[in-house]
């Protein structure tokens, strides 16, 4: 595996360095005062530094990294979701066990590599006993909205993205120790989509995918930007169970999920009146607005290796 | 005191400092909008709306350690002064400064106690709804913010408006809800020449009111 690390880790130096470079030169060249999408390209690319530095830090901590990595992004985006939406004083004892008791509970579940209850954990038993909690405080002033809000808010922040994670808990037969390159490459090919999706769409964009939700989002911008991540998935089936074709195929459906996932957020974020989910990443917005993507691609990654290559 | 007593407890209240500006920041990640003011060492009262005795916290900890040390939050005796850990937690570790609802004495009256923290070139961060609010509008304002400015016409009046922490530590819950909170710091506000009491106060009530960045909200 250390063979295929040094390669990922070598291979992303490169493609930081090459658009630092690009960003560099391309700063150097252009008027003063710099356009702001100059000046929020080369934030950007300062916060992927941050962002792939600490991802490989929590890599070389395997297991243990990992699991806490993805606990305090799971923090860190329902802070960002419950404060968007709406939520009343009588709420405050459910909010609390979505931070005390969810998250925990769902990464010891992550971490104990209990599937039977991981899967359901949320969408069965906070499901339905939270909005009895709710009920039982007698508080019923936009009773549905409140109770929706907490239901999307922890099926966003904390089930989906602990799917990452898991990827460490399946067995693929011929892959043993090596599940962390699964993470690697879901994250990898997925963000690099959104970074594939965002340079096609500014050099060839013409064409608005959704002017309604995301006016930023072209046709240009997703079919460059599939296709190539598509390739990337190909590239890098040397780090999976896969072959170069299926790898591509998994890049690809992963990839699309992603993009609906930056749909929908877009579309919450339009309802709720407001341009990014937080300030957290400098120059990207909140937690959420760099984890949309792998939100909605995580799990459906998870049960694809899941069914199609565990026994 | 001794010396040795003396520079432990400064550095005490130094580390209760950062150290509680450092939760803040962890569990709401606050950060300061400065709308209208910059950060600056001007001694200045600071006036916020108040909903949670997370409140002087939070805006504490958008200040410089500087600015931090020299500035004291006003707070009611009723409440911090009940006990003597209550006391010691106000007094000493986070150097606010206790002032009677119902004072009796001269020395008691709350604005010559709050002058008296001004006049040793110290900041202030009052709360002149006089008390934490549960209703979705501001409370009338209290008639100190007016009384200080007539008496120490140079210091800034700086209203800051504390974003969220209703939903983070409601009034009679002690386990705070992580979310996200912002303070924006407004233009100072200046009692014009031959204004009145009450039309200054209402003035200044209404451009706190104005620095809330989501007005339309309702929770």
């Amino acid at each position: 595996m250390r063979h295929e690390i040094s390669i990922l880790i070598i291979g992303l130096f490169v493609v930081l360095s090459t658009a630092s470079v690009t960003a560099g030169i391309l700063s150097m060249r252009a008027p003063k005062p710099l356009s702001a999408t100059l000046v929020n390209l080369t934030q950007r690319i300062n916060a992927w530094w941050v962002m792939v530095a600490l991802m490989t830090v929590a890599f070389f901590f395997g297991r243990y990294g990992m699991t806490i990595l993805f606990a305090l992004i799971s923090f860190a985006a329902l802070r960002e979701f419950v404060t968007l939406t709406h939520s009343r004083r009588s709420d405050h004892w459910v909010l609390l066990g979505m931070f005390g008791i969810v998250i925990p509970f769902q990464y010891w579940l992550v971490w104990t590599a209990w599937y039977g209850l991981f899967v359901i954990f949320i969408p069965v038993y906070c499901f339905l006993l939270m909005p009895a909690i709710t009920a039982l405080h007698g508080d019923t002033e936009r009773f549905l909205e409140r109770v929706s809000a907490q239901q999307w808010a922890i099926m966003i922040s904390v089930y989906c993205v602990s799917h990452v994670p898991a990827l460490l808990t399946l067995d693929v037969p011929g892959f043993e120790d090596r599940n962390l390159l699964l993470i690697a490459f879901l994250i990898i090919v997925v963000q690099g989509s959104d970074v594939l999706q965002y340079i096609f769409g500014k050099l060839f964009g013409k064409h608005r995918f959704s002017p309604t939700v995301s006016p930023s989002k072209t046709w240009e911008g997703l079919i460059g930007g599939l296709v190539a991540s598509s390739l990337l998935g190909a590239l890098l089936s040397f780090i999976t169970p896969f072959s170069p074709l299926q790898a591509s195929a998994v890049a690809f459906v992963a990839c699309t999920m992603g993009f609906l996932g930056g749909l929908v957020a877009s579309a919450i974020k339009r309802d709720q009146g407001v341009k990014d989910w937080g300030h957290l990443i400098e120059g990207h917005g909140g937690m959420l607005d760099r984890t949309d993507s792998l939100v909605f691609a995580a799990p459906i990654f998870f049960h694809i290796v899941r069914y199609f290559w565990t026994v | 005191m001794s010396k040795l007593a003396l520079r432990t407890y400064t550095l005490l209240q130094t580390a209760t400092s950062v150290g509680l500006s450092a939760l803040a920041w962890a569990v709401t990640g606050v950060r300061p909008i400065w709308n209208g003011s910059q950060p600056s060492d001007r001694q200045r009262i600071y006036f916020a709306n108040h909903t949670s005795h997370g409140d002087f916290i939070l805006l504490a900890a958008c200040l410089s350690e500087t600015e931090r040390a020299k500035t004291h939050a006003i707070a009611a005796a009723e409440y911090w002064g009940k006990s003597r850990l209550r006391r010691f937690i106000a007094e000493d570790m986070l150097s606010s400064v206790l002032i009677s609802r119902q004072w009796t004495s001269e020395a008691e009256h709350p604005i010559s106690i709050m002058l008296s923290v001004l006049d040793q070139g110290h900041s202030l961060i009052i709360f002149p709804e006089g008390t934490r609010n549960t209703s979705d509008e501001l409370l009338p304002f209290r008639s100190g913010l007016y009384n200080l400015s007539m008496a120490r016409p140079d210091v800034e009046l700086i209203p800051c408006w504390i974003e969220n922490m209703s939903r983070v530590l409601p009034k009679g819950q002690f386990l705070p809800v992580p979310l996200l909170c912002r303070v924006v710091f407004g233009a100072p506000v200046t009692v014009a020449p031959g204004e009145e009491r009450r039309a200054f106060l209402q003035r200044a009530r209404a451009e706190l009111m104005a620095l809330n960045p989501r007005p339309d909200r309702d929770d």
